[in-house]
């Protein structure tokens, strides 16, 4: 027997030719991959796009870490690669550093967590998960993606504009931002990055518009709101998050855009910068910083909430056991959802604001951690007494659960503004938001991939890659971001290019070094994941489980190659929630069977 | 690129090589094994991998501590008045974090290992229960309402209204460094007028002479205010009040030692008033190390040298403070060298002198 017959044997589970379904109508290469209006395709699409910008962001941060952690080493070999503008004379410049850090940060936030993030898995799991055929938009599905996917040509070109990608940080505050003047990156790169997020603003609004639609109007029968699996409660909210407030970030880019082109002074007052006075009186740098926060706040629970519900759903299904606390679960999203409103000025402590106002949104931010504390502890009680199976979909939805609790209780630390006072724009910080939104995001997003893939293809990802990958992943993430916790205690400013001139800072070269060292190692560790995706699609062992964790929800009543519209039959009929694990001594019981007569009630 | 980068590639390349032999090969033995038992197998290790990487995990944050704790701001007490309050806050905060961060942690993990699959575990169906709902909501709020009231008082302290007896010093960024100005011997600040600034002489844009153009009329006030830039001194135990602003982007005067932060927005001043406790001797005597300098650094994003936009208070006693301002001239001699009484010994100057052309 040859390895690959070994893999594919079938086993006591029939292989049905899965393909046949009822509406047969014709589809060229283009309609099913390229412009495709299934929103298993467009999910696909996002998914491989977001992880495209995924490796790009982290090769970014690889580079901005050599120069950290390797200030005076020098990169020849960079300089042949990258060319004079990023690499001289062996190291990377300054205004390189810069335009890395800012194109990292706008990549990771946007492009990959949250439409890799939410785009690949709203899509996805919406219509599987409540039965319906396809969004209540596919056409709108699809211009979403497209939208998004020139979005991502427009940030890609302004790496190579003469003058640089913009450099002025993902925050983009003018007046720095505004003016070409104070910074190379603000003259071209910045008009591009600008095109690209009004761009993607498109995009997310006409997804979120689409989300909300299909989860409000095409559950199948039986479907009610309480019994929707958690991970569409939070694809839902996010939606719903989304629409709210991006455009009011649109709003603040187009106020931008006028400063910078049109000689308004909407943001620019009081103005002398490179040797020249500036016309502008009268406007308030400060606006800005609102409009942006409006939605960067609620940003950053776009990028967790789809995180938090797969985590959820998926703690549940390992641990063979019902989500501890469903209804509270749900009100925790929802009062996330309009607390996370009501935070923005947080992250302007500093700017002179009115220190009233500052102890209001002190409250509101201290008070999201009580929602955040009921899911910790619901999903601690969720594994209690379960009977846990290590998936590697479990695995990252413990690592999401460790982070998160790591992150958020720092949270708690930067909300009160009397902390904040001295720790704002530390590593404290950095390390603060990496762990909570960044990696924790990160690893729900992994836990999708890895619970979701043999839907997504009909095959099997390769194990112990898959294992090897969780646990550096893990242990690298903490290895990078715990210690800046003290760089931040020592009060070290986040967004500098070398530390060395710093008497107060300098003593974390050696850190430094260490920190860069554990991140070129996870970044490469990655390669691991992508290689595993990649070779399964085409080589991985097929699925012959239709249902092989052993789930509740009705994307496993699929066929294991479901055709555009998803069941070739009939949609089927939901009949109790999504959580009966371990219920009257049955491992688990699918949302379509019904309530039998002796049931027990909970 | 040199052979010793191709080399690193090379190795690299075959360590990925060799890591996805030993994957694929592990696929093939637990199909030949029977899929369940190998399963069994890979769960029970990494049940206790779980378990291990808690156990060495809580080991790594002391350590951590251990090496990187001494490094902190925190074995010092903080060298201002307000700071010991953010460190009083500080140390209560990570208490109570602390403590969750370890309680949960570690009920996370051990769960993970207690509860790992075993043939005839029977789990337990607990879909909800009111009473964990109801306790784990309000022991929470309560804890964050004590955190919040030890945070507001501390926060309406450090931004309200600086003590009368404060010294005044405004201050302003600029890409990429830091001017300051003291009000001089009438304690009054004169006005100042940002198209009037040019590097030369007038690096603020004070009005110190009509302007019919821009209809200003010169501000005597001006002229005794006198400008330094990168270094501030400033007196041991007596209140400082910064006036901040800026005159292009947004910095940030960051005082690490003294815990504290704020601003520079162009356009809309921002005020930080702090008390400084040791002079910048005492302190280099205090860290061990004699380059020791209380350090203003730029925290806010603002251009390509922003890491370089380093400003230095000097704290010195009252004696020394005085010492110095003596040898300072005002700024408007240097502009106008016929107005300096040092030059002209004969004229007295007043303040309604007529416009120099």
């Amino acid at each position: 027997m040859s390895n690959e017959a070994v893999l594919h044997t079938p086993s006591s589970y029939a292989v049905h030719d899965d393909h046949a379904h009822d509406h047969h109508h014709h589809e060229t290469f283009i309609t099913k991959y390229v412009f495709s209006q299934d929103h298993k395709m467009i999910s696909k699409q996002f998914l491989i796009t977001g992880m495209v910008w995924a490796l790009i962001g982290g090769l970014l941060s690889v580079l901005f870490r050599l120069q950290l952690g390797y200030p005076d080493s020098k990169f020849p070999w960079l300089q042949d690669l990258l060319g004079k503008f990023w690499v001289e004379d062996g190291r990377i410049t300054a205004q390189a550093y810069y335009a890395l850090v800012t194109t990292h940060g706008t990549v990771l936030i946007f492009f990959v967590l949250t439409a890799g993030l939410s785009g690949t898995f709203a899509n996805f799991l919406i219509p599987l998960q409540i039965g319906a055929r396809d969004m209540a938009s596919p056409f709108m599905n699809m211009l979403s993606y497209w939208f998004f996917f020139a979005a991502s040509c427009v940030m890609f070109s302004s790496l190579f504009v003469e003058t640089g990608p913009f450099s002025g940080g993902w925050t983009a505050y003018p007046p720095l931002s505004a003016l070409g003047q104070a910074s190379p990156g603000s003259k071209t790169g910045m008009d591009l990055w600008l095109i690209s997020m009004a761009l993607f603003v498109v995009s997310t609004l006409l997804g979120g518009l689409n989300y909300v639609a299909t989860v409000l109007n095409m559950r199948t029968k039986g479907m009610s709101m309480t019994r929707l699996p958690l991970t569409i409660w939070a694809l839902f909210f996010t939606a719903v998050l989304g629409i709210l407030t991006f455009p009011v970030l649109f709003s603040g880019f187009i106020l931008l855009i006028f400063d910078r082109n049109f000689g308004t002074s909407f943001y620019l007052s009081d103005l002398y910068v490179n040797g020249t006075v500036l016309p502008n009186e009268g406007g308030s740098a400060i606006l800005y910083q609102h409009l942006f926060w409006f939605l960067a706040h609620p940003e950053v629970y776009i990028v967790m909430l789809p995180a938090m519900g797969m985590v959820s759903e998926i703690l549940s299904i390992n641990s063979r056991k019902p989500i501890f606390g469903y209804i509270a679960m749900v009100g925790s999203l929802f009062a996330i959802t309009c607390l996370s409103l009501l935070v923005w000025a947080h992250h302007m402590f500093v700017t002179g604001l009115n220190p009233f106002l500052g102890s209001i949104f002190v409250l509101f931010t201290l008070l999201i951690a009580v929602p955040s504390a009921i899911k910790v502890f619901n999903w601690l009680t969720t594994l209690w007494r379960g009977n846990i199976r290590f998936t590697p979909a479990m695995m990252f939805a413990i690592g999401f659960v460790s982070l998160f609790i790591s992150g958020g209780l720092t949270g708690i630390w930067l909300g009160n503004s009397a902390l904040d006072i001295h720790l704002h724009d530390t590593y404290f910080n950095i390390a603060h938001f990496h762990l909570v939104m960044g990696v924790a995001s990160f690893f729900g997003m992994f836990a999708g991939v890895y619970h979701w893939y043999p839907k997504m293809y009909g095959r099997q990802l390769n194990n112990t890659l898959a294992y090897i990958h969780f646990w550096v992943t893990m242990i690298g993430a903490y290895l990078i971001f715990w210690p800046m916790h003290y760089e931040g205690l020592a009060g070290m400013p986040r967004r500098y290019y070398d530390y060395s001139i710093w008497e107060s800072f300098k003593q974390f070269a050696e850190l430094n070094r260490f920190i860069s060292t554990v991140v070129i190692i996870v970044f490469a560790t990655q390669f691991l994941f992508l290689f595993n995706f990649f070779y399964s699609i085409f080589k991985g062992r097929k699925a012959t489980n239709p249902n092989p964790w052993g789930a509740n929800t009705l994307e496993w009543t699929t066929p294991i190659h479901p055709g555009h519209g998803n069941w070739p039959g009939e949609i089927p009929e939901v009949h109790r929630w999504a959580y009966d694990y371990g219920k009257d001594d049955r491992e688990f019981i699918p949302q379509t069977e019904p309530v039998g007569a002796n049931e027990s009630h909970h | 690129m040199t052979t010793t980068t191709y080399l690193v590639i090379a190795v690299v390349a075959l360590f990925f090589l060799v890591i996805f032999q030993i994957s694929k090969a592990a696929e093939y033995v637990s199909v030949l094994k029977g899929e369940e038992q190998s399963r069994k197998q890979t769960n029970k290790v990494n049940a206790f991998l779980m378990l291990g990487f808690m156990i060495l995990g809580l080991f790594g944050v002391w350590y951590c501590n251990h090496l990187l704790y001494h490094k902190t701001l925190l074995p010092l007490e903080s060298a201002s008045v307000q700071g010991e309050r953010v460190d009083s806050m500080l140390w209560v905060t990570i208490m109570i974090t602390g403590s969750v961060f370890i309680i949960t942690q570690i009920l996370l993990f051990w769960f993970a290992f207690r509860y790992q699959e075993k043939e005839n575990r029977k789990v337990f169906f607990f879909p909800h229960s009111n009473k964990l709902e109801v306790l784990w909501t309000v022991v929470p709020a309560i804890t964050l309402t004590i955190l919040i009231i030890i945070g507001l008082r501390n926060w309406f302290y450090f931004t309200g209204d600086a003590p009368d007896n404060a010294m005044k010093i405004e201050i302003t960024g600029r890409q990429f460094g830091w001017i300051f100005r003291y009000p001089g011997k009438d304690k009054t600040f004169g006005k100042k007028y940002y198209k009037l600034i040019d590097d030369a002489d007038n690096s603020l844009g004070l009005i110190w002479k009509d302007n019919a153009a821009m209809n200003l009329k010169d501000d005597p006030a001006t002229h005794d205010d006198i400008i330094t830039e990168s270094t501030v001194y400033v007196v041991k135990n007596k209140p400082v009040k910064l006036i901040i602003g800026s005159r292009d982007v947004i910095h940030d005067v960051g005082i690490a030692q003294f815990r504290l932060k704020m601003d520079a927005v162009p356009g809309i001043p921002t005020t930080m008033w702090f008390t400084p406790k040791f002079t910048t001797k005492e302190m280099q005597e205090k860290t061990g190390n004699p380059n020791f300098q209380y350090e203003i650094s730029c925290d806010q994003m603002c251009g390509n040298g922003h890491y370089s936009m380093r400003g230095v208070i000097e704290v010195v006693t009252q004696e020394e403070y005085d010492m110095w301002m003596i040898k300072q001239k005002p700024k408007y001699f240097a502009a106008f060298p016929d107005k300096d009484p040092a030059n002209k010994k004969d004229s007295t100057v007043t303040a309604t002198a007529v416009t120099p052309k």
